[in-house]
């Protein structure tokens, strides 16, 4: 996987997240997933086509994702429910837009799918293009996420 | 009128975003908002009572905000109602799409209450010269 990728899908977490839920995640230092296993409760998951071609996951803890979601609906959300499923979608939708309107700019022209949202404990996420995964570790005051993404030219 | 004195159809097909974008311009001072889940659901509101502005997703099944804004646009007494479109990316295609059928402004997600506002404002600001 080409380093080029990271900072698209880094800028567009921050960006989705600064302007949608107003909290200011904290990028730690990318590194290799071997495994299918999640890094977190919640995780959305978008196939990506085009001139490269895989897929990106978002991977929340609840404590992250509870506090990013009230956030963008302005009200105290206190446990796993629909509007979170719907909102780990769209945010995934949302950074995969970012991304890929900054890797046009490097000219990749990639088109999304639909994203999907799988939640519970140790739930695996599974690339299109199968192998390892790059991890964007972040971290907000409540709790962590990450970045999982399997993309190749 | 004042200019937040306006009613406001957001169509959405998820129920979060259409709350994200209701609790948005509920930060910059519109409070009469209504909703829809599609397309179909959309043109029946628009129908039933008098909307200001509509603020479409552009992702939806069944109709499209595409779909939507031509048909309103098609439609005689509906034909000149502003018409905000949602994207999630800035696509020149979507976008010269959009302005072909008679967008009135589109906004890029992600954005802040303060752009939508801007975006309605404007579109409100050029209807009432």
């Amino acid at each position: 996987m080409n380093v080029k990728f990271i900072n698209p899908f880094l800028e567009g977490t921050i960006s989705v997240l600064k302007t949608m839920a107003f909290v200011e995640p904290r990028a730690g230092k990318p590194y290799m997933k071997m495994d299918n296993l999640a890094k977190g409760d919640i995780s959305g998951i978008i196939g990506l086509t085009g001139s490269a071609t895989g897929s990106l996951a978002l991977s929340f803890s609840e404590a992250a994702i509870l506090k990013i979601v009230s956030n963008m609906l302005g009200e105290n959300i206190k446990s796993v429910n629909t509007d979170i499923k719907d909102a780990v979608g769209e945010i995934t939708n949302m950074i995969s837009g970012v991304a890929r309107k900054n890797l046009e700019a490097q000219g990749f022209n990639i088109q999304a799918a639909i994203p999907t949202v799988v939640a519970g404990k140790s739930h695996s996420i599974t690339h299109v293009m199968g192998g390892p995964s790059l991890i964007i570790p972040f971290e907000i005051d409540e709790g962590s996420f990450v970045v999982d993404v399997c993309l190749s030219e | 009128m004042n200019e937040k004195n306006i009613k406001i159809l957001v169509v959405d097909d998820f129920a979060t975003m259409r709350k994200v974008v209701r609790n948005l311009l509920k930060q910059v001072g519109y409070e009469d908002i209504v909703e829809a889940e599609d397309g179909v659901m959309a043109l029946k509101a628009l129908k039933s009572q008098k909307i200001d502005v509509v603020v479409s997703d552009w992702n939806m099944p069944n109709m499209s905000g595409l779909e939507l804004l031509k048909a309103v646009r098609a439609d005689a007494d509906l034909a000149k109602t502003p018409f905000l479109m949602v994207t999630a990316e800035a696509l020149q295609d979507n976008v010269v799409a959009a302005v072909k059928a008679g967008v009135s402004n589109y906004i890029v997600k992600p954005f802040t209450a303060e752009v939508l506002n801007e975006k309605i404002k404007k579109i409100m600001d050029s209807i009432n010269k």
